[in-house]
């Protein structure tokens, strides 16, 4: 890092005119960056990518990926797919709702920036305090759940509940899902303008004719973008499901957590197509992500 | 029979603010009023309690017989155009216009053919199918306008329509709504700052001062008559000399040491201190004609302005500077700063205005 | 022209003021709707807390879950070492980020689809991949540093200098589009300032908000991060309560809730700093 100090230092002289070699020093300024970055992300990135066509005698093969449909891992993926989208859809609604009740639905600013600043905690607040906080609440012996059964009479464990389930991991991850979206989704409702709706009104529309042909419209591309983030968000969690249900739920990060720390997977090639697949998964959702940013971009100006 | 009425309106934000206080206006079908005034006098806020947006504190709307101060926005049949465009970004040029009929239930065709006919009107038949953000300015109020009309409106409302678009366009934009409301005779508030825009366009305009109407009347009445300090000053640049009244009853002010003579009696006492508003165009370089009353000064700047060149004549004493327009004549020479200038102006022409203010007095004018 | 000072209004204070009408319920039935809304989501955000809360309270005595965790050393050296990876990793990212953001805005824009691309890769290599990959790479020759625990302690900081990456760059970047660099440098050079006085008397102290931010909420995702710390085998604060959560009964419930506390200090602190700046402010990580 010095090094690229002392290369700007260097060419502390007044600018160069046409003529000098300076061409080449300005990309001296970036080396640094793109040294760690490589060594510390792409390397080991395509070695796991190098890793996951190779089989266990070091020949190509695309046999891994293949595999990938075998009942374990094809059932990660279905599970990891399953909550990241509930979870997803269900934050959005929510996280959307929530916002525009403090953004627009006439509460007090001081609301307004509590909530925000919530949000930050709240969207940070995953792994294992959360996931022990809910233990505590309505795990078996939480006090939500030892109320509901001493008090309205109603075992949720005995009637099959549990916060060790698919269920239960949703209802933990709703909450940093609910509060990432009144983040990512405030400027987008921040962006819908007054004018507009007191142009339809004008027009003779109704708030439902302004919603359905207008404000929905126009924040389609910003919630479909922000659930999408969300989806993400869920799809690459580890320590939350980890420290829950203490790696019995079939997660893909769970798995791979598990192949890391004991080759679960009796096949360390496979372990790789299997992050590799969930490398594509987020790779496709960050580029329908931005692709409906722009788009949201584009009409928000 | 008046179309339109507005009788003591007056509207105070929940904050505390008195943004319009006793305002009427009546107006005829087919009459097309301007709102002038400087920022934050109110303008906006009246136009929005017309279109419903902002609900009157007191007084009444009464549009074409019905009482609509209590009728949401959305049940009023009144077409606004705002100063930001506001047109909807998800939709088309042609989805926009055909909004208003669309939430009215209106069949396909009929929305269609209604959408080409304004298309025409705004000069803009080829662009239905272009989105807001791929149009200019100019062509953004147009379809903002056309929007406003589409669903005929009993009222058409514009605030500020022009100010976000560059001089040129705005003049010829202003000719163009001004020429598309003859043709509808439809009946128009439009809101400006632009005294030249409401002079320009207005049957009538209404003066507004902090909330206050200052005069209403006819660009012609509002420009050569005002009956306010206020709009004296505000509408068309307006010289304003400090004076003293030497003979009320003779008309005679003594400004910076020189003795005029208005027509007619001053309603000030006789030694008191009064204001003498004189229009630039008025005012001519040299001696004049031998009834004209005659001020000497110092030349303290000459500005061009294209067509006219703009005179600053500074008078002796506290009296003030008189700015003098003169046609630009290039065979002529332009005076020269500092040199002893003399002007001169129609007796008529000179407003005494009563320095407390209470009721300005057009000493000569509504003598004649 | 002169402008005679005392025209003034006519006899307008003796307008009678008129009644104000009531004004209309417009908007109310959404006001309403919005605080029941607003009240579900608090209760559904609280409760979490106060369980726990309620649950360290239960151990007997009365407040031994807490007396416990003030007196385990554990608790303590775990949280100073997620402390100093934590400021390890602030210093790294913003001594690759600043010089990079502002080199790039300056004199290399050609490069910035590329610089931001990298940036935002971490988005799409999750944690558990990452560690996945590094302990893959790392943990044989030509750089065997899982091997030693010094070597962990450097992968650890590293892996989390690129999970900063994304917002750390975007703050940084957001806040040098605030303050025009280019002017700020040009003004600077015609001044006789050379680059070092340039990066570290004139940018850097424009980008305090920035960068303070950014450097609390790496804080705060580094104390409570877990996958990557748990693979490496690092005695950090979230890989202890991991740990005591299997054989302690309630001082978890007291660390757990400490552990909110610090990262609602961190941002109140990002909150506060924010505050009457116009810097976009992230204030959310990748978990
Ligand atoms: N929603 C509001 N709440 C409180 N005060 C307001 C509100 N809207 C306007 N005002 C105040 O009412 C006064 C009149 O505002 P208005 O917008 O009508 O002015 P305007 O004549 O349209 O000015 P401009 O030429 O700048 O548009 C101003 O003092 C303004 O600050
Ligand atoms: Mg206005």
């Amino acid at each position: 890092m010095t090094d690229s100090v002392s290369t700007l230092d260097a060419r502390s002289a007044p600018p160069a005119r046409v003529g000098r070699p300076r061409f080449r020093w300005t990309f001296l300024g970036v080396v640094p960056f793109f040294a760690f970055a490589t060594l510390f992300l792409v390397i080991p990135t395509s070695y796991l990518f190098i890793g996951s066509f190779k089989d266990s005698t070091g020949a190509w093969t695309v046999q891994n990926y293949v595999n990938l449909s075998g009942p374990v891992t094809s059932n990660a993926y279905l599970t990891s797919i399953e909550i990241s989208l509930v979870t997803a859809v269900l934050g959005g609604i929510l996280g959307f709702l929530l916002s525009y009740a403090v953004i627009a639905g006439g509460l007090p600013v001081r609301i307004r920036t509590g909530i925000f600043t919530f949000s930050g905690v709240a969207s940070n607040f995953a792994g294992v305090p959360l996931a022990l906080a809910f233990i505590f609440t309505i795990g078996r012996t939480g006090f939500i759940t030892v109320f509901l059964t001493n008090v309205l009479g109603w075992d949720i464990y005995g009637s099959g509940f549990t916060i060790y389930s698919k269920l239960g991991l949703e209802i933990v991850y709703l909450y940093f899902q609910l509060p990432l979206m009144v983040l990512i989704i405030a400027p987008a409702i921040d962006g819908l303008r007054k004018e507009w709706r007191e142009a339809s009104e004008n027009a003779g529309a109704s708030t439902w004719q302004y919603w359905r042909h207008i404000a929905l419209p126009i924040l389609m591309p910003s919630l479909l973008g922000a659930t999408i983030l969300l989806f993400g968000n869920a799809f690459g969690a580890q320590a939350t499901a980890f420290a829950l249900t203490g790696g019995f739920i079939n997660l893909v990060t769970i798995l791979i957590g598990g192949q890391l720390s004991g080759d679960v997977l009796g096949d360390q090639n496979l372990g790789y197509a299997l992050a590799m697949g969930m490398v594509a998964i987020m790779g496709v959702t960050i580029l329908a992500y931005s692709w409906l940013a722009r788009r949201a971009e584009r009409w928000q100006r | 029979m008046s179309y339109l009425t507005l009788t003591g309106i007056k509207k105070r934000f929940p904050g505390g603010t008195v943004a319009v206080q006793d305002f009427n206006l009546s107006m005829e079908q087919g009459e097309f009023v301007s709102f002038l005034g400087p920022s934050g006098c109110g303008k906006t806020t009246t136009l929005r309690m017309i279109a419903g947006f902002e609900q009157p504190t007191a007084g009444t709307v009464v549009l074409d017989g019905a009482d609509i101060t209590d009728k949401p926005p959305n049940r009023r049949n009144v077409g606004m155009v705002f100063q930001s465009y506001a047109l909807f970004p998800n939709m088309t040029v042609a989805a926009n216009i055909g909004f208003g009929l669309k939430v009215r239930r209106r069949d396909k065709a009929f929305i269609a053919a209604r959408t080409t006919e304004l298309l025409d009107l705004i000069g803009l038949p080829d662009k239905a199918d272009r989105y807001p953000w791929q149009m200019s300015g100019g062509q953004q109020q147009r379809v903002a306008l056309a929007r406003a009309l589409a669903f005929e409106p009993q009222v058409l409302l514009l605030d500020e329509p022009l100010s976000a678009l560059d001089a040129k366009i705005r003049i010829s934009l202003r000719a163009e709504i001004r020429a598309i409301q003859r043709k509808l005779g439809i009946t128009t508030v439009y809101v400006t700052h632009d005294q030249e825009e409401a002079l320009s366009l207005s049957d009538r305009i209404v003066v507004m001062s902090e909330g206050w109407i200052e005069q209403i009347g006819t660009p012609f009445d509002i420009y050569n008559f005002p009956k306010t300090p206020f709009v004296a000053r505000f509408v068309g640049t307006l010289n304003v000399l400090n004076a003293r009244v030497v003979d009320a009853t003779a008309g005679r002010l003594d400004v910076g040491g020189q003795e005029i003579r208005a027509t007619g009696a001053v309603d000030a006492p006789t030694g008191s201190s009064v204001s003498v508003a004189l229009r630039p165009e008025i005012l001519a370089m040299g001696d004049g004609g031998p009834d004209d009353l005659r001020l000497r000064g110092t030349i303290e700047e000459v500005t061009f302005l294209g067509a006219v060149v703009r005179i600053r004549v500074k008078l002796p004493g506290d009296a003030g500077v008189a700015s003098v327009d003169t046609f630009n004549n290039p065979h002529l020479a332009v005076p020269a700063r500092d040199s002893a200038v003399t002007f001169s102006f129609p007796a008529e022409a000179c407003l005494v205005l009563d320095v407390a203010g209470r009721d300005a007095v057009a000493a000569a004018a509504t003598a004649i | 022209m002169t402008t005679s000072a005392n025209v003034l209004h006519g006899d307008r204070d003796l307008q009678a003021d008129v009644p104000d009408r009531r004004p209309r319920r417009r908007g109310q039935r959404k006001t309403v709707a919005s605080w029941i809304f607003l009240i579900l989501c608090v209760a559904y955000f609280a409760l979490p807390l106060v369980g726990t809360l309620i649950f360290s309270l239960r151990a007997k005595p009365m407040l031994s879950a807490w007396t416990d965790m003030i007196n385990d050393p554990q608790v303590w050296s775990t949280l100073a070492y997620s402390f100093v990876i934590g400021i390890f990793t602030i210093v790294i990212s913003l001594l690759l980020l600043v010089p990079t953001a502002f080199w790039v805005r300056l004199r290399l824009p050609r490069l910035r689809p590329v610089v931001e691309f990298v940036t935002l890769l971490p988005f799409v290599i999750p944690p558990i991949v990452l560690v996945f990959g590094l302990i893959s790479t790392f943990s044989r020759p030509p750089l065997p540093l899982t091997g030693t625990s010094l070597g962990s302690d450097v992968l650890l900081v590293c892996a989390y200098v690129v999970l900063s990456f994304p917002y750390m760059y975007r703050a940084v970047d957001s806040g040098l589009r605030t303050i025009d660099i280019r002017t700020l440098t040009e003004a600077s050079q015609s001044l006789g300032a050379g680059w070092f006085t340039i990066l570290f008397r004139v940018i850097l102290p424009n980008l305090r908000v920035a960068i303070l931010s950014g450097a609390f909420l790496t804080l705060a995702i580094v104390v409570g991060e877990f996958t990557i710390a748990n693979f490496l085998a690092r005695p950090m604060f979230a890989t202890y309560l991991q740990q005591i959560s299997g054989n302690l009964a309630y001082q978890p419930a007291a660390v757990a809730l400490m552990s909110f506390a610090i990262t609602w200090a961190a941002m109140g602190v990002i909150a506060l700093i924010g505050r009457g700046s116009q810097t976009e402010i992230e204030v959310t990580g990748a978990h």
